[in-house]
């Protein structure tokens, strides 16, 4: 019982409103036996710090389709490390351009998965990542 | 990954306001922690300041929208708010989605609210077993009233009454008949009835539906919400300074009717301290505790002293009718008590 799960939030920052992919990786992620806080869409950098930290999670999944990833993930991760959120695995989907992916990964995004990416390389990825046993 | 700090480094922090401390020691304590047991005695003493306030009601009534409004609504008198907002568990996966903060982006970048989701974790009555402690913690940390979310609840969701010193129940336009109003459950709890998304074609006769069930019948309030408390109940006064619930319309997406359910918060506050219910509310709160936390620790016990193989092989015995549940049941319990009546049947 004093195992604790693998809590993901899942968040869609900027002004695209489509929230398809965000939903079919929270279902897949609830399906791997992960508890996944979804906060919609058009949220802030400020709102995704601040729900990652009072929801304590492990891994912030960022879905992007508008393309505005470059100025948008530099300010993200700017929050994120301001409410003291170091060890948070940053995830990020959505269209991004392979040359961009170099880019985002040396901002401190720790991985980039695009359209047609298997939900068991995500599920797969955060548990090798986080080194927990599956839950 | 830096270690997970330990609950007792939490506490000094949490009582000092820290957030990431607070989230830090709410995920011990939610994981059960055997450490966060420790800091939940610690904190004991700074507990039983806040207002507990649960909202609970059929999936899609608007629980989460009315309390973002009514976190506003506290926000604007200048109360500090936290909020628990319970979804269920998947019973398959183990796995959840939390959704409540998707209705809660009002109340976003402000210092003196705090939101947390919580899976149910395989509890069935509406809420999940740490609920309650997670409560205490924001309790604790001092924050004027916290608003507990129950998960989307059918009719026998109750536990909540136990927890809250208020409850609402959140009904709306088109979920059933008046025969659905008369039965037992959910709106028994009610302190407070809300017909939310009141605009909607059908919601008069819902408020109809549910004042008439007010004046079918006067509440039994100090029964056990299963059947049997631990205690008996002291009989009741019924002459005394007895509660009216109220019916209350709400739009609670466009902050239609808020005020109204604050005034009957306060009201119902203001009741429960002049009629001196409050330390009957808090002696059932302590009682239906304690029964889960033994419920919980006997359950723990009792699994530990049977190896896996057995009760496999009791599982086997009884899919194949060698064994019927109940005789199972009393031989897993008769062994692991070193009773002398261990033989099944």
């Amino acid at each position: 019982m004093t195992d604790g799960k693998i809590r993901v939030l899942i968040a869609k920052p900027g002004l695209d409103g489509h929230d398809r992919g965000a939903k079919v990786i929270a279902r897949a992620l609830r399906d791997a036996g992960m508890e996944v806080i979804y906060t919609g869409l058009r949220q802030t950098p400020e709102m995704i710090a601040e729900a990652a930290l009072q929801e304590d999670v492990q891994v912030v999944g960022l879905s992007i389709l508008s393309g505005a990833h470059l100025a948008l993930i530099p300010r993200i991760i700017e929050q994120v490390r301001a409410a003291g959120l170091d060890d948070v695995l940053l995830l990020v989907g959505g269209i991004i351009p392979d040359g961009d992916i170099p880019t985002l990964l040396a901002q401190g995004v720790s991985a980039v998965f695009g359209p047609g990416t298997h939900t068991d390389d995500i599920v797969r990825f955060i548990r090798t990542a986080l080194a927990t046993p599956s839950a | 990954m830096t270690p997970a700090r330990a609950s007792a480094d939490l506490i000094a922090p949490v009582l000092s306001g820290d957030r990431r401390a607070l989230a830090r020691l709410i995920t011990r304590v939610e994981n059960r922690a055997p450490d966060a047991l420790e800091a939940l005695a610690r904190l004991h003493p700074h507990t039983g300041r806040a207002t507990l306030i649960g909202v609970t009601g059929a999936p899609g009534t608007g629980k989460s929208t009315l309390v973002n409004a009514l976190a506003l609504a506290l926000r604007q008198r200048g109360q500090t708010v936290g909020i628990v907002a319970v979804d269920p568990t998947s019973p398959f996966s183990g796995g959840a989605v939390l959704g409540d903060r998707v209705r809660m982006t009002d109340l976003a970048g402000d210092g003196g609210v705090f939101i947390r989701s919580m899976a149910s974790r395989g509890s069935l009555g509406g809420l999940a077993a740490a609920t309650g402690d997670v409560a205490r913690v924001l309790d604790a940390a001092g924050f004027a009233v916290v608003l507990i979310e129950t998960v989307g609840a059918g009719q026998s969701e109750v536990d909540i009454a136990r927890m809250a010193h208020t409850t609402v129940v959140v009904d709306a336009p088109g979920l059933g008949d008046d025969v659905q109003a008369i039965k037992a459950g959910i709106l028994e709890i009610a302190d407070i009835l809300v017909v939310n998304k009141a605009d909607r074609p059908g919601a008069q006769n819902t408020v109809r539906a549910l004042r008439a069930m007010l004046e079918l019948g006067h509440r039994l309030r100090n029964t056990g919400h299963h059947g049997a408390g631990l205690l008996p109940a002291p009989p009741e006064s019924l002459t005394a300074d007895t509660w009216t619930v109220p019916v209350i319309e709400t739009v609670a997406t466009e902050h239609t009717g808020i005020a109204d359910v604050l005034a009957a918060l306060d009201q119902h506050r203001a009741h429960l301290h002049s009629s001196g219910e409050i330390a009957g509310r808090e002696r059932q709160r302590v009682e239906a505790e304690l029964l889960a936390r033994l419920r919980e620790a006997l359950l723990a016990r009792l699994l530990a002293a049977h190896d896996p193989a057995t009760l496999a092989e009791t599982v086997r015995r009884v899919v194949a009718r060698e064994l019927d549940p109940a005789s199972a049941v009393r031989a897993l319990v008769a062994a692991a008590c070193g009773d002398s009546d261990a033989s099944p049947g």
